[in-house]
């Protein structure tokens, strides 16, 4: 029986929250030297986008920044069929001894991540990789973990974690609502 | 030897007599004995150890002819035979054939002939008459021996499967066979227009990226015919005409008074290009299926007269061969067995035609033409029966073909009218 | 399960608008790929594809081994005999031959018009038309109409004129059927003994002379002529084809507006396409070649469809 969506972050706790990631993340790499941020397709790279800016805002520095879409890095695509390709990526030149923070909307199985590990392989040897995500739903299947969450929400197999942001959504707001059949 | 014929009376009781020779349309019997019609019309008492067939309902005529028909023997048996062909046929309700030179050794002496018109005997179906070639090896170059062939038992001489591209020798062969009172027939085909094609040139050979075969190819060489039979005052017979254009201009002819005669394809006045669509190998023959504003034209030819019999060109080919490219795949398809279906339906049932036309389109003009026995029911007539029923309704299946050949495109089609019953000098050689 | 386009990729014809549309989208991220120091993703990683090439072709061969081995598919290239006529192997044998190795994709080119569907209908792997006769070359048709939709964005009422022998060109009949879908305008120009007769009833308008065509056109694909059209008597001669119908930059410079020129390559320099204008600003055809890699990316990738049963247990996350 489906039940009404829940708020679990709106607007302003959205903000709150993605600058207090910002801050995780410059603690993390203990400064702004060979950071570079890259937002997985799609959600991600607008998130990405927010926290370049208020790392911009607060240290008066603009840090190297990317998107990847791992479409056609994906485990199922024997199992799914090809899934359209949504949307570019596009890195700086290098990121041999970069340190890359990985920002994505929703951890779940870690499979997202698993692919965007092997593509960044295929781009250089980063000195290192840390995944900053908005939201931990739990349920993995292979040995992923985030450095930095947002939010831990324990989630129902059922139900989905839907984030959505102004500039593709219209509105900031993170939701869980049960699935529908169609899933 | 001769075709082999019944040694019982054989009683056709109650039928519809159609037979155009004698202008006969009426409900009566028809007796067969020794080979020949005893008696035929009326109400006729049933004679001792006579074999009786009911035909109450169906429609009795004189044995179907058909004068276009490839038996491939010699030479390609695995295609067919004499015998396989002959068979084929009485199961199309025909009861004679004459089968095309285009042999390997090519029929274009009495020894080849002798051996087609022996095998024909020795089979016991079909009546065969061999066709000779016109030039020795359907070269084009000399003149086969048209007498001797004659002698032999052939009734009429083709390079079919080719045209005679020299206009000289298609006039001295016009000329010659005067004396033998035998047609010419040619496959009309300009080659250098045709070279390449596989299917007709219109809308369709662009659709599919094929180089097709365009309409005036074969016009060209059918005025050409026309005016040397004119010239010479021989009997040029059309075989297989295509088009809208040849119609016409086998009108121009008759016309004047020109000896020439003409036959159609049941797939030419049923089937379009657009049956050879997805690359249909078995669509492909040659001439080529053509625009249904040619379809109409021949049928209207046939149902005025302008042509005279409707033919199959019946051409099995190996299923190896056809399953190919379309560009490679060898012209042709079978047609004995679905001609008569064929006919019915699309120019008997749609009112293009009467039966009485039917009938003499498939027999008695057949014989005529070709001076071939048979094509009466007269008395004193060859005992060749073909009985059918212009109503009922079957569907083709290839797998069930007396022919070796099963390259047609009507595969699971449905036709309104069967032959049921074939009788061949008295004989009952074939029931549906 | 196939994918969005089905299990071949036959021509141009048999698609519809949104699967053409799905293609060129599909081609644009795949082409940065190309620009990658690694030029690989392990998209169709394990996948056998066979080339099999019954027509002599370099670059169209080579264009496909890229993009299958910038999939990370294994790649076997066949080069064929003639026709089954001539000599060797039926098409029927070499396909079956083919399947019973347990291959997953076919690219085929072959001088038969049909070919690739004859082949199709025949083998269970996904077969993609490299060109059969003068019927289609479809992914030739597509990276043309990347190329277009590079420079103008929207193909629809774009004046789109090919250029040369049309009767026996599968290009120029890949992108008659595509552009047309795609709501572009196309015309022809060529001499007449080298159009199809049918032409105006595919909706293509027809100009005699080359100046009419660059007067109207937005672009001018232009096709190579070949010798052997002289030799077999549609044309007089090569010379006069480039006089009456060479894309030369004296005519170019006549245009009311900047066009775009294509060409699929090889060129005859000089023939239908003089140097300065196969090297000059309006041409566009060192890109239809990238584009081309990518185009052929996204249609292996877009035909490498999934297993039903499997897609049913995976149906539960969304990352």
């Amino acid at each position: 029986m489906p039940t009404k969506p829940t708020t679990v972050l709106d607007a302003r706790a959205l903000d709150r929250t993605l600058r207090r990631m910002a801050d995780q993340i410059i603690e993390l790499n203990a400064g702004c030297e060979n950071l570079v941020i890259v937002g997985i397709q799609r959600r991600g790279v607008q998130l990405a986008e927010r926290i370049v800016r208020i790392i911009d805002a607060q240290e008066g520095v603009t840090v190297a920044s990317g998107a990847l879409d791992i479409t056609l890095y994906r485990d199922d695509l024997q199992t799914v069929g090809p899934r359209p390709v949504v949307g570019a990526t596009s890195l700086p030149w290098t990121l041999d001894d970069q340190r890359v923070v990985i920002v994505d909307d929703v951890l779940y199985t870690g499979r997202t991540i698993r692919a965007a590990l092997d593509e960044l392989a295929d781009f250089g040897r980063p000195a290192r990789i840390a995944l900053a995500v908005l939201v931990d739903r739990g349920g993995r299947e292979l040995p992923i973990h985030a450095d930095i969450v947002g939010r831990r929400i324990d989630v129902a197999s059922d139900q989905r974690v839907d984030v959505m942001i102004e500039e593709l959504d219209g509105r900031d707001e993170v939701v869980v609502a049960t699935r529908d059949t169609e899933g | 030897m001769a075709h082999p014929i019944g040694t019982r009376d054989l009683l056709i009781k109650g039928g519809r007599i159609i037979d155009p020779s004698q202008g006969l349309d009426a409900v009566g019997d028809v007796l067969l004995r020794n080979g020949q019609v005893e008696a035929c019309g009326g109400s006729l008492g049933t004679p001792d150890g006579a074999e009786v067939i009911d035909a109450t309902g169906l429609v009795v005529a004189p044995g179907f002819i058909d004068v276009h028909v490839h038996l491939r023997e010699p030479g390609r048996e695995d295609v067919e035979t004499v015998a396989s062909g002959a068979h084929s046929a009485v199961a199309g309700g025909i009861t004679a054939v004459c089968g095309m030179p285009n042999t390997k050794p090519v029929t274009d002496n009495q020894a080849v002939v002798s051996f087609v018109k022996r095998q024909g005997e020795n089979a016991g179906y079909a009546r065969v008459y061999p066709y000779g070639a016109i030039s020795v090896g359907q070269k084009g170059e000399t003149l086969a021996e048209i007498a001797e062939m004659v002698g032999a038992g052939a009734v009429a001489f083709s390079d079919d499967g080719k045209p005679v591209e020299s206009a000289q020798l298609m006039r001295t062969a016009l000329e010659y066979a005067r004396a033998f009172n035998v047609p010419i027939a040619e496959h009309c085909e300009d080659m250098t227009l045709a070279r390449g094609g596989s299917m007709n040139e219109g809308i369709m050979s662009a659709k599919l990226g094929l180089k097709g075969i365009p309409a005036e190819a074969e016009e060209i060489y059918v005025i050409r015919d026309i005016l040397l039979a004119k010239r010479t005052g021989g009997h040029i017979h059309l075989c297989h005409l295509s088009t809208k254009g040849s119609v016409e201009l086998v009108r121009w002819g008759k016309e004047r008074g020109i000896n020439v005669t003409a036959e159609v394809c049941s797939h030419h006045i049923s089937l379009t290009e657009d049956a050879v669509d997805g690359y249909n190998t078995n669509a492909k023959m040659n001439p080529p299926l053509r625009t249904a504003e040619d379809v109409e034209a021949l049928q209207q030819g046939v149902a005025d007269g302008t042509i005279d019999l409707l033919v199959t060109d019946h051409a099995p080919h190996h299923y190896d061969e056809k399953e190919r490219e379309f560009a490679d795949a060898p012209n042709g398809i079978v047609g004995l067995e679905t001609a008569l279906g064929v006919n019915c339906t699309y120019l008997l049932h749609r009112g293009i035609i009467t039966l009485s036309q039917l009938v003499d389109a498939m027999s008695c003009k057949q014989a005529k033409i070709f001076r071939l026995p048979g094509g009466s029911l007269a008395r004193g007539g060859l005992a060749d029966v073909t009985i059918f029923d212009p109503n009922r309704q079957w569907t083709c299946d290839p797998t069930r073909f007396k022919s070796k050949g099963r390259n047609t495109p009507y595969g699971g089609h449905t036709f309104t009218g069967q032959a049921l019953h074939t009788i061949v000098g008295g004989r009952l050689v074939f029931s549906a | 399960m196939p994918g969005p386009l089905g299990k071949d990729l036959l021509g141009l014809a048999p698609l519809s608008a949104d699967q053409i549309r799905l293609v060129l989208d599909t081609a644009v991220p795949f082409r940065e790929i190309s620009e990658r120091t690694i030029k690989k993703v392990p998209t169709l990683r394990g996948a056998t594809i066979v080339n099999l090439f019954f027509e002599a072709s370099t670059r169209t061969r080579i264009s496909f081994e890229f993009a299958e081995k910038r999939l990370s598919a294994d790649t076997v290239n066949v080069a064929a005999a003639g026709s089954s006529v001539s000599k060797g192997e039926t098409l029927v044998d070499t396909a079956r031959n083919l399947e019973a190795m347990k291959i997953d994709m076919v690219v085929i080119r072959h001088s038969a018009s049909g070919a690739a569907r004859f082949l199709a209908e025949r083998i269970e792997s996904n077969v993609i038309n490299a060109g059969d006769g003068t019927n289609e070359h479809p992914t030739q048709g597509l990276l043309d109409m990347l190329t277009l939709r590079d420079r103008f964005g929207d193909l629809a009422g774009r004046k789109i004129c090919i250029v040369g022998d049309v009767l026996h060109s599968r290009v120029a009949r890949s992108n008659i059927w595509g552009l047309t879908k795609l709501g572009a305008e196309v015309a022809v120009c060529g001499p007449r003994s080298l159009l199809p007769n049918a032409i105006e009833e595919m909706g293509v308008t027809v100009f005699d002379r080359i100046e009419q065509a660059i007067e109207w056109a937005d672009a001018l694909n232009v096709l190579r002529l070949q010798l052997e059209r002289m030799q077999a008597g549609y044309i007089p001669s090569l010379r006069e084809y480039n006089r009456v119908f060479g894309v030369t930059s004296a005519r170019l410079e006549q245009a009311p507006r900047d066009l775009l020129i294509l060409h699929p390559g090889p060129m005859n320099r000089g023939v239908e396409i003089d140097s300065d204008v196969a090297d000059g600003p309006h041409s566009v055809i060192l890109d239809q070649v990238t584009n081309g890699v990518a185009v052929r990316m996204a249609v292996l990738y877009l035909l490498a469809g999934g297993k039903p049963e499997l897609a049913e247990a995976a149906k539960k996350g969304n990352a």
